[in-house]
Protein backbone atom coordinates (compact mmCIF):
# COMPACT_ATOMS: atom_id res chain seq x y z
CA UNK A 1 0.00 0.00 0.00
CA UNK A 2 1.21 3.68 -1.05
CA UNK A 3 0.78 5.52 1.66
CA UNK A 4 1.38 9.32 0.61
CA UNK A 5 -0.62 8.28 -2.39
CA UNK A 6 -3.08 6.99 -0.41
CA UNK A 7 -3.25 10.30 1.72
CA UNK A 8 -2.78 12.61 -1.56
CA UNK A 9 -6.17 10.93 -2.86
CA UNK A 10 -7.89 11.44 0.26
CA UNK A 11 -7.20 15.43 -0.18
CA UNK A 12 -8.29 14.70 -4.03
CA UNK A 13 -11.68 13.26 -3.04
CA UNK A 14 -12.40 14.84 0.10
CA UNK A 15 -11.29 18.55 0.82
CA UNK A 16 -11.69 18.16 -3.64
CA UNK A 17 -15.52 17.48 -2.71
CA UNK A 18 -16.34 19.30 0.36
CA UNK A 19 -17.35 22.52 -1.36
CA UNK A 20 -19.89 21.11 -3.77
CA UNK A 21 -21.17 18.82 -1.05
CA UNK A 22 -21.73 21.59 1.25
CA UNK A 23 -23.62 23.93 -1.10
CA UNK A 24 -26.01 20.54 -2.01
CA UNK A 25 -26.40 19.57 1.34
CA UNK A 26 -27.84 22.95 2.46
CA UNK A 27 -30.05 23.39 -0.79
CA UNK A 28 -31.35 20.02 -0.43
CA UNK A 29 -32.54 20.17 3.08
CA UNK A 30 -34.08 23.61 2.83
CA UNK A 31 -35.42 22.76 -0.26
CA UNK A 32 -37.17 19.81 1.54
CA UNK A 33 -38.45 21.48 4.42
CA UNK A 34 -40.10 24.53 2.59
CA UNK A 35 -42.00 21.67 0.30
CA UNK A 36 -42.62 19.08 3.16
CA UNK A 37 -44.32 22.26 4.77
CA UNK A 38 -46.34 22.92 1.29
CA UNK A 39 -47.65 19.67 1.09
CA UNK A 40 -48.46 19.35 5.10
CA UNK A 41 -51.64 21.54 4.90
CA UNK A 42 -54.03 19.71 7.47
CA UNK A 43 -53.92 21.42 10.80
CA UNK A 44 -54.34 18.01 12.80
CA UNK A 45 -50.65 17.25 11.81
CA UNK A 46 -47.92 19.08 14.08
CA UNK A 47 -45.11 21.15 12.71
CA UNK A 48 -43.11 19.00 14.45
CA UNK A 49 -43.42 16.36 11.72
CA UNK A 50 -41.88 18.44 9.21
CA UNK A 51 -38.50 18.07 11.01
CA UNK A 52 -39.03 14.21 11.30
CA UNK A 53 -39.62 14.22 7.29
CA UNK A 54 -36.72 16.55 6.57
CA UNK A 55 -34.26 14.44 9.12
CA UNK A 56 -35.35 10.99 7.56
CA UNK A 57 -35.27 11.82 4.34
CA UNK A 58 -32.05 13.48 4.18
CA UNK A 59 -30.31 10.55 6.33
CA UNK A 60 -32.08 7.78 5.05
CA UNK A 61 -31.50 8.88 0.74
CA UNK A 62 -30.79 12.54 -0.03
CA UNK A 63 -27.37 12.39 1.81
CA UNK A 64 -25.91 9.06 1.06
CA UNK A 65 -27.82 8.68 -2.25
CA UNK A 66 -28.20 12.25 -4.01
CA UNK A 67 -24.78 13.30 -2.49
CA UNK A 68 -22.81 10.07 -4.43
CA UNK A 69 -24.61 10.22 -7.74
CA UNK A 70 -22.79 13.82 -7.62
CA UNK A 71 -19.81 12.60 -6.66
CA UNK A 72 -19.95 10.10 -9.04
CA UNK A 73 -19.72 13.12 -11.64
CA UNK A 74 -17.12 15.01 -9.94
CA UNK A 75 -14.51 11.86 -8.92
CA UNK A 76 -15.95 9.46 -11.09
CA UNK A 77 -15.21 11.70 -14.08
CA UNK A 78 -11.81 12.80 -12.21
CA UNK A 79 -9.95 9.28 -12.06
CA UNK A 80 -11.37 7.88 -15.23
CA UNK A 81 -10.23 10.91 -17.37
CA UNK A 82 -6.52 10.67 -14.68
CA UNK A 83 -6.16 7.09 -15.54
CA UNK A 84 -7.03 7.50 -19.19
CA UNK A 85 -4.95 10.11 -19.91
CA UNK A 86 -2.23 8.54 -17.83
CA UNK A 87 -2.32 5.46 -20.01
CA UNK A 88 -2.81 7.26 -23.44
CA UNK A 89 0.35 9.15 -22.56
CA UNK A 90 2.00 5.80 -21.77
CA UNK A 91 2.66 6.97 -17.88
CA UNK A 92 1.21 3.73 -16.92
CA UNK A 93 4.00 1.63 -19.11
CA UNK A 94 6.30 3.98 -17.28
CA UNK A 95 5.50 2.84 -13.88
CA UNK A 96 5.13 -0.74 -15.56
CA UNK A 97 8.67 -0.76 -16.63
CA UNK A 98 10.05 0.96 -13.22
CA UNK A 99 8.65 -2.56 -11.79
CA UNK A 100 5.67 -1.00 -9.99
CA UNK A 101 2.15 -2.53 -9.77
CA UNK A 102 0.12 0.37 -11.11
CA UNK A 103 -2.68 -1.14 -9.97
CA UNK A 104 -1.53 -1.19 -6.55
CA UNK A 105 -0.09 2.78 -7.22
CA UNK A 106 -2.78 3.93 -9.04
CA UNK A 107 -6.27 1.86 -8.63
CA UNK A 108 -6.09 1.12 -4.91
CA UNK A 109 -5.39 4.10 -3.49
CA UNK A 110 -7.86 6.01 -5.40
CA UNK A 111 -10.45 3.43 -3.82
CA UNK A 112 -9.41 2.86 0.17
CA UNK A 113 -9.15 6.51 -0.01
CA UNK A 114 -12.99 6.69 -1.54
CA UNK A 115 -14.00 4.50 1.20
CA UNK A 116 -12.57 6.76 3.23
CA UNK A 117 -13.74 9.72 2.93
CA UNK A 118 -16.67 9.51 0.87
CA UNK A 119 -18.83 7.68 4.06
CA UNK A 120 -17.23 11.00 5.93
CA UNK A 121 -18.81 13.39 3.17
CA UNK A 122 -21.88 11.67 3.44
CA UNK A 123 -22.44 12.57 7.30
CA UNK A 124 -21.17 15.86 6.73
CA UNK A 125 -23.84 16.41 4.02
CA UNK A 126 -26.18 14.66 6.64
CA UNK A 127 -25.77 17.16 9.38
CA UNK A 128 -25.75 19.93 6.63
CA UNK A 129 -28.65 19.15 5.20
CA UNK A 130 -30.89 18.77 8.33
CA UNK A 131 -28.94 22.31 9.67
CA UNK A 132 -29.93 23.91 6.08
CA UNK A 133 -33.80 22.53 6.65
CA UNK A 134 -33.66 23.98 10.02
CA UNK A 135 -32.45 26.97 8.75
CA UNK A 136 -35.23 27.84 5.59
CA UNK A 137 -37.24 26.62 8.40
CA UNK A 138 -36.88 29.33 11.17
CA UNK A 139 -36.15 31.97 7.89
CA UNK A 140 -39.16 31.84 5.97
CA UNK A 141 -41.00 31.09 9.72
CA UNK A 142 -42.67 28.09 8.64
CA UNK A 143 -41.77 26.28 11.83
CA UNK A 144 -39.75 27.93 14.54
CA UNK A 145 -36.61 26.26 15.59
CA UNK A 146 -37.02 24.68 19.08
CA UNK A 147 -40.13 22.78 17.31
CA UNK A 148 -38.08 22.17 14.23
CA UNK A 149 -35.35 20.74 17.22
CA UNK A 150 -37.83 19.02 18.97
CA UNK A 151 -39.42 17.51 15.26
CA UNK A 152 -35.64 16.11 15.22
CA UNK A 153 -35.63 14.19 18.38
CA UNK A 154 -39.03 12.16 17.87
CA UNK A 155 -38.92 8.86 16.89
CA UNK A 156 -35.66 9.01 16.16
CA UNK A 157 -34.19 5.79 14.96
CA UNK A 158 -30.29 5.48 14.80
CA UNK A 159 -30.24 2.19 12.25
CA UNK A 160 -31.14 5.20 9.50
CA UNK A 161 -27.46 6.35 10.82
CA UNK A 162 -25.78 2.88 10.03
CA UNK A 163 -28.49 2.45 7.03
CA UNK A 164 -26.81 5.23 5.82
CA UNK A 165 -23.47 4.47 5.93
CA UNK A 166 -23.75 1.00 4.62
CA UNK A 167 -25.25 2.82 1.22
CA UNK A 168 -22.22 5.57 1.64
CA UNK A 169 -19.47 2.55 1.46
CA UNK A 170 -21.17 0.56 -1.30
CA UNK A 171 -21.43 3.76 -3.58
CA UNK A 172 -18.19 4.87 -2.74
CA UNK A 173 -16.33 1.48 -3.71
CA UNK A 174 -18.82 2.01 -7.30
CA UNK A 175 -17.57 5.70 -7.36
CA UNK A 176 -14.56 4.74 -7.57
CA UNK A 177 -13.84 1.03 -8.74
CA UNK A 178 -15.81 1.64 -12.20
CA UNK A 179 -14.12 4.84 -13.20
CA UNK A 180 -10.85 3.40 -12.74
CA UNK A 181 -11.54 -0.04 -14.25
CA UNK A 182 -12.91 2.12 -18.10
CA UNK A 183 -9.98 4.84 -17.40
CA UNK A 184 -7.26 2.43 -16.65
CA UNK A 185 -8.09 0.20 -19.53
CA UNK A 186 -8.94 2.83 -22.25
CA UNK A 187 -7.59 2.60 -25.71
CA UNK A 188 -6.85 5.20 -28.24
CA UNK A 189 -6.52 9.01 -27.95
CA UNK A 190 -8.29 12.00 -26.22
CA UNK A 191 -11.63 11.49 -27.37
CA UNK A 192 -11.63 8.11 -25.88
CA UNK A 193 -10.69 9.82 -22.77
CA UNK A 194 -13.80 11.84 -23.11
CA UNK A 195 -16.01 8.60 -23.80
CA UNK A 196 -14.58 6.89 -21.40
CA UNK A 197 -15.32 9.49 -18.93
CA UNK A 198 -18.68 9.86 -19.65
CA UNK A 199 -19.30 6.34 -19.79
CA UNK A 200 -18.08 5.33 -16.67
CA UNK A 201 -20.15 8.41 -14.76
CA UNK A 202 -23.43 6.98 -16.33
CA UNK A 203 -22.59 3.28 -15.27
CA UNK A 204 -21.74 4.48 -11.98
CA UNK A 205 -25.02 6.55 -11.52
CA UNK A 206 -27.13 3.78 -12.86
CA UNK A 207 -25.34 1.25 -9.97
CA UNK A 208 -25.82 3.55 -7.11
CA UNK A 209 -29.19 3.36 -8.19
CA UNK A 210 -29.51 0.10 -8.48
CA UNK A 211 -27.46 -0.63 -5.34
CA UNK A 212 -30.25 1.78 -3.70
CA UNK A 213 -32.84 -0.01 -4.18
CA UNK A 214 -31.15 -3.77 -3.33
CA UNK A 215 -30.21 -2.16 -0.32
CA UNK A 216 -33.39 -0.80 0.43
CA UNK A 217 -35.52 -4.07 -0.23
CA UNK A 218 -32.61 -6.33 1.67
CA UNK A 219 -31.95 -3.73 5.17
CA UNK A 220 -34.83 -1.93 5.73
CA UNK B 1 23.52 -8.96 -23.50
CA UNK B 2 19.24 -9.39 -24.34
CA UNK B 3 18.37 -12.60 -26.46
CA UNK B 4 15.31 -12.38 -28.50
CA UNK B 5 14.08 -16.13 -29.32
CA UNK B 6 11.70 -16.80 -31.98
CA UNK B 7 8.96 -13.93 -30.33
CA UNK B 8 5.46 -13.90 -32.45
CA UNK B 9 2.45 -11.97 -31.54
CA UNK B 10 -0.29 -11.53 -32.76
CA UNK B 11 -3.39 -9.03 -32.30
CA UNK B 12 -7.03 -10.88 -32.21
CA UNK B 13 -6.09 -12.16 -36.06
CA UNK B 14 -3.53 -10.06 -37.34
CA UNK B 15 0.51 -11.41 -37.11
CA UNK B 16 2.23 -8.25 -36.05
CA UNK B 17 5.70 -10.18 -35.13
CA UNK B 18 6.70 -13.60 -36.96
CA UNK B 19 8.93 -15.45 -35.52
CA UNK B 20 11.91 -13.22 -34.56
CA UNK B 21 15.08 -13.88 -33.33
CA UNK B 22 18.10 -11.48 -32.24
CA UNK B 23 20.95 -10.62 -30.01
CA UNK B 24 20.80 -7.10 -28.74
CA UNK B 25 25.14 -6.66 -27.29
CA UNK B 26 25.81 -6.06 -24.04
CA UNK B 27 27.17 -2.58 -23.30
CA UNK B 28 26.65 -1.35 -27.20
CA UNK B 29 23.68 0.59 -28.66
CA UNK B 30 21.55 -2.02 -30.56
CA UNK B 31 19.03 -0.38 -33.32
CA UNK B 32 16.00 -2.03 -34.25
CA UNK B 33 15.16 -0.47 -37.93
CA UNK B 34 12.00 -0.48 -40.32
CA UNK B 35 9.04 1.31 -41.76
CA UNK B 36 5.97 2.76 -39.44
CA UNK B 37 3.85 -0.76 -38.93
CA UNK B 38 6.87 -3.06 -39.31
CA UNK B 39 6.64 -4.52 -35.71
CA UNK B 40 9.33 -2.21 -34.08
CA UNK B 41 7.37 -1.50 -30.98
CA UNK B 42 5.56 -3.99 -30.20
CA UNK B 43 9.17 -6.38 -30.41
CA UNK B 44 10.31 -3.51 -28.03
CA UNK B 45 7.24 -4.03 -25.77
CA UNK B 46 7.24 -7.91 -25.69
CA UNK B 47 11.19 -7.29 -24.74
CA UNK B 48 10.31 -5.32 -21.13
CA UNK B 49 7.62 -7.10 -21.11
CA UNK B 50 4.79 -4.79 -21.76
CA UNK B 51 3.46 -7.13 -24.09
CA UNK B 52 3.26 -11.09 -23.20
CA UNK B 53 4.64 -12.51 -26.42
CA UNK B 54 2.42 -15.49 -27.85
CA UNK B 55 5.54 -17.63 -28.44
CA UNK B 56 9.04 -17.94 -27.97
CA UNK B 57 10.72 -15.80 -25.47
CA UNK B 58 12.91 -12.76 -23.83
CA UNK B 59 16.15 -13.89 -21.89
CA UNK B 60 18.41 -11.17 -20.09
CA UNK B 61 21.66 -12.49 -19.50
CA UNK B 62 20.61 -16.01 -20.15
CA UNK B 63 17.35 -15.85 -17.50
CA UNK B 64 13.84 -16.28 -19.63
CA UNK B 65 11.90 -12.92 -18.48
CA UNK B 66 9.53 -14.29 -20.33
CA UNK B 67 8.93 -17.37 -17.90
CA UNK B 68 10.02 -15.46 -14.77
CA UNK B 69 7.21 -14.86 -11.88
CA UNK B 70 5.91 -11.55 -11.56
CA UNK B 71 8.55 -11.04 -8.69
CA UNK B 72 11.31 -12.05 -10.41
CA UNK B 73 10.21 -10.06 -13.55
CA UNK B 74 10.20 -6.98 -10.85
CA UNK B 75 13.78 -7.36 -9.94
CA UNK B 76 14.66 -7.87 -13.79
CA UNK B 77 12.47 -4.24 -14.14
CA UNK B 78 14.50 -2.32 -11.69
CA UNK B 79 17.49 -2.89 -13.90
CA UNK B 80 15.58 -1.29 -16.94
CA UNK B 81 15.17 2.34 -17.92
CA UNK B 82 12.88 2.75 -20.59
CA UNK B 83 12.46 6.40 -22.65
CA UNK B 84 9.23 6.49 -24.59
CA UNK B 85 8.46 7.95 -27.71
CA UNK B 86 6.06 10.86 -25.82
CA UNK B 87 8.31 11.00 -22.92
CA UNK B 88 5.78 9.69 -20.72
CA UNK B 89 6.95 12.28 -17.92
CA UNK B 90 4.18 12.85 -15.27
CA UNK B 91 2.51 15.95 -15.69
CA UNK B 92 1.78 16.92 -11.95
CA UNK B 93 5.38 16.66 -11.18
CA UNK B 94 8.53 18.84 -11.73
CA UNK B 95 11.52 17.77 -13.57
CA UNK B 96 13.14 17.77 -10.08
CA UNK B 97 10.18 15.11 -8.78
CA UNK B 98 10.15 12.95 -11.86
CA UNK B 99 13.40 11.97 -12.02
CA UNK B 100 13.67 11.67 -8.60
CA UNK B 101 10.24 9.16 -8.88
CA UNK B 102 12.30 5.83 -9.35
CA UNK B 103 14.95 6.91 -6.19
CA UNK B 104 11.73 7.41 -3.86
CA UNK B 105 9.97 4.14 -4.52
CA UNK B 106 13.54 2.15 -4.61
CA UNK B 107 16.10 3.14 -2.82
CA UNK B 108 16.09 4.07 1.19
CA UNK B 109 18.42 7.21 0.62
CA UNK B 110 17.87 10.25 2.54
CA UNK B 111 16.40 13.65 0.83
CA UNK B 112 19.62 15.30 0.11
CA UNK B 113 21.37 11.64 -1.54
CA UNK B 114 18.75 11.71 -3.82
CA UNK B 115 19.15 15.54 -4.70
CA UNK B 116 22.68 15.02 -5.03
CA UNK B 117 22.10 12.31 -7.97
CA UNK B 118 19.14 14.03 -9.54
CA UNK B 119 21.08 16.91 -9.91
CA UNK B 120 24.06 14.80 -11.05
CA UNK B 121 22.19 12.94 -13.52
CA UNK B 122 20.58 16.04 -15.34
CA UNK B 123 23.62 17.39 -15.63
CA UNK B 124 24.80 14.91 -16.96
CA UNK B 125 21.93 15.78 -20.40
CA UNK B 126 23.03 19.23 -20.33
CA UNK B 127 19.98 20.30 -18.41
CA UNK B 128 20.86 23.01 -15.77
CA UNK B 129 18.10 25.21 -13.91
CA UNK B 130 14.93 22.98 -14.57
CA UNK B 131 14.34 21.54 -11.80
CA UNK B 132 11.92 23.73 -10.63
CA UNK B 133 9.60 23.46 -13.92
CA UNK B 134 6.75 21.55 -14.85
CA UNK B 135 7.03 19.23 -18.28
CA UNK B 136 4.15 21.01 -20.03
CA UNK B 137 6.67 24.17 -20.21
CA UNK B 138 9.94 22.09 -21.88
CA UNK B 139 10.49 22.04 -25.46
CA UNK B 140 10.25 18.64 -27.12
CA UNK B 141 14.12 17.64 -27.00
CA UNK B 142 14.06 18.95 -23.27
CA UNK B 143 10.94 16.25 -22.21
CA UNK B 144 13.28 13.36 -24.09
CA UNK B 145 16.52 14.23 -22.07
CA UNK B 146 14.63 14.52 -18.97
CA UNK B 147 12.80 10.91 -19.88
CA UNK B 148 16.34 9.99 -19.99
CA UNK B 149 17.69 11.55 -17.01
CA UNK B 150 14.83 9.56 -15.25
CA UNK B 151 15.84 6.17 -16.75
CA UNK B 152 19.06 6.66 -15.99
CA UNK B 153 19.04 7.56 -12.53
CA UNK B 154 19.04 4.09 -10.99
CA UNK B 155 22.03 3.16 -12.97
CA UNK B 156 20.17 0.48 -14.92
CA UNK B 157 22.16 -2.31 -16.80
CA UNK B 158 19.19 -1.97 -20.06
CA UNK B 159 18.13 0.86 -21.36
CA UNK B 160 15.26 1.31 -23.90
CA UNK B 161 14.64 3.80 -26.38
CA UNK B 162 11.30 3.82 -28.22
CA UNK B 163 11.93 6.52 -31.05
CA UNK B 164 14.08 8.86 -29.37
CA UNK B 165 14.22 11.54 -32.40
CA UNK B 166 10.80 11.59 -33.30
CA UNK B 167 9.06 14.97 -33.37
CA UNK B 168 12.55 16.77 -32.75
CA UNK B 169 14.36 18.83 -35.41
CA UNK B 170 17.22 17.46 -37.12
CA UNK B 171 19.91 19.26 -34.73
CA UNK B 172 18.32 17.96 -31.57
CA UNK B 173 18.05 14.97 -33.07
CA UNK B 174 22.11 14.69 -32.89
CA UNK B 175 22.20 15.84 -29.43
CA UNK B 176 19.99 12.97 -28.44
CA UNK B 177 21.69 10.25 -30.33
CA UNK B 178 25.03 11.88 -28.92
CA UNK B 179 23.65 11.96 -25.64
CA UNK B 180 22.42 7.74 -25.86
CA UNK B 181 25.39 6.72 -27.81
CA UNK B 182 28.12 8.57 -24.61
CA UNK B 183 25.68 7.07 -22.39
CA UNK B 184 25.60 3.57 -22.87
CA UNK B 185 29.68 3.65 -23.23
CA UNK B 186 29.75 5.82 -20.21
CA UNK B 187 27.80 3.77 -17.87
CA UNK B 188 28.25 0.56 -19.92
CA UNK B 189 24.77 0.08 -20.57
CA UNK B 190 22.84 -2.35 -22.90
CA UNK B 191 20.72 0.33 -24.91
CA UNK B 192 18.27 -0.82 -27.62
CA UNK B 193 16.43 1.77 -30.00
CA UNK B 194 13.76 1.72 -31.83
CA UNK B 195 14.11 4.20 -34.52
CA UNK B 196 13.75 4.79 -38.65
CA UNK B 197 16.15 7.81 -38.23
CA UNK B 198 18.92 7.58 -40.73
CA UNK B 199 21.29 9.25 -38.97
CA UNK B 200 20.49 7.54 -36.02
CA UNK B 201 21.19 4.35 -38.13
CA UNK B 202 24.71 5.67 -39.57
CA UNK B 203 26.19 7.30 -36.04
CA UNK B 204 24.95 4.65 -32.71
CA UNK B 205 24.32 1.29 -34.65
CA UNK B 206 26.74 -1.13 -33.41
CA UNK B 207 24.18 -3.93 -33.91
CA UNK B 208 21.23 -3.37 -36.82
CA UNK B 209 18.24 -5.33 -36.69
CA UNK B 210 16.12 -4.19 -40.12
CA UNK B 211 12.16 -5.46 -39.39
CA UNK B 212 9.39 -5.54 -42.30
CA UNK B 213 6.18 -6.13 -42.00
CA UNK B 214 7.00 -8.21 -38.94
CA UNK B 215 9.90 -10.43 -39.69
CA UNK B 216 13.39 -10.31 -39.70
CA UNK B 217 14.70 -9.28 -42.75
CA UNK B 218 18.18 -8.02 -42.35
CA UNK B 219 20.75 -8.07 -39.07
CA UNK B 220 24.01 -6.38 -39.19
CA UNK B 221 26.25 -3.13 -38.14
CA UNK B 222 26.51 0.45 -39.37
CA UNK B 223 29.76 -0.47 -41.22
CA UNK B 224 27.97 -3.33 -42.83
CA UNK B 225 25.05 -1.78 -43.73
CA UNK B 226 26.09 0.28 -46.42
CA UNK B 227 27.50 -2.77 -48.50
CA UNK B 228 24.12 -4.51 -48.20
CA UNK B 229 22.62 -6.13 -51.23
CA UNK B 230 19.11 -6.54 -49.68
CA UNK B 231 17.24 -4.39 -51.73
CA UNK B 232 13.80 -4.36 -49.49
CA UNK B 233 16.67 -2.51 -46.68
CA UNK B 234 18.06 -0.15 -49.31
CA UNK B 235 14.96 1.03 -50.18
CA UNK B 236 13.93 2.05 -46.67
CA UNK B 237 17.25 3.31 -45.90
CA UNK B 238 18.76 5.13 -48.84
CA UNK B 239 15.28 6.08 -50.21
CA UNK B 240 16.14 9.91 -51.78
CA UNK B 241 18.85 10.95 -53.83
CA UNK B 242 20.62 12.63 -51.39
CA UNK B 243 21.05 9.64 -49.16
CA UNK B 244 21.66 7.65 -51.42
CA UNK B 245 24.97 10.09 -52.48
CA UNK B 246 25.74 10.06 -48.81
CA UNK B 247 25.73 6.45 -49.14
CA UNK B 248 28.51 6.13 -51.66
CA UNK B 249 30.56 8.89 -49.84
CA UNK B 250 30.55 6.52 -46.93
CA UNK B 251 31.28 3.30 -49.44
CA UNK B 252 34.62 6.07 -50.75
CA UNK B 253 35.77 6.13 -47.18
CA UNK B 254 35.70 2.81 -46.04
CA UNK B 255 37.30 1.44 -49.21
CA UNK B 256 38.84 4.28 -51.43
CA UNK B 257 37.35 3.66 -54.46
CA UNK B 258 33.22 4.23 -56.02
CA UNK B 259 30.87 2.37 -55.82
CA UNK B 260 29.90 1.03 -59.49
CA UNK B 261 32.61 2.97 -61.12
CA UNK B 262 30.53 6.12 -60.60
CA UNK B 263 32.57 9.35 -60.86
CA UNK B 264 33.19 11.60 -58.26
CA UNK B 265 33.04 14.86 -59.90
CA UNK B 266 29.20 13.23 -60.97
CA UNK B 267 27.98 13.55 -57.55
CA UNK B 268 29.60 16.73 -56.82
CA UNK B 269 27.78 18.65 -59.32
Amino acid sequence: MYWKEFIHQCSEIGIGSLGIVVIISIFMGAVSTVQTAYQLVSPLIPLTVIAQVVRDTVILEFAPTLVCIVLAGVVGSKIASELGNMRVSEQIDALEIMGINTKTYLVLPKIIAALVVIPMLVVIAGVLGIWGGRLAGTMTNIIPASTFDQGLLDAFSPYNVVFALYKAYSFAFIISSIPAYFGYYVKGGALEIGRASTKAVVISCIMILFADYILAALLL
Amino acid sequence: MIEVKNIKKSFADKVVIEDVSATMKAGQCNLIIGTSGSGKTVLMKCMVGLFEPDEGEVLYSGESFTRMNRNDKTEIRKQIGMLFQGSALFDSLTVQENVMFPLNMFTPWPVKKKLERVNEVLNRVNLKDTNKKFPAELSGGMKKRVGIARAIVLNPKYLFCDEPNSGLDPQTSLVIDKLIREITLEYNITTVVNTHDMNSVMEVGNYILYMYQGKKEWEGSNKEIIFSKNQRLNEFIFASEFLKDAKEMRMLEETGRMPNDRNIDDMIK
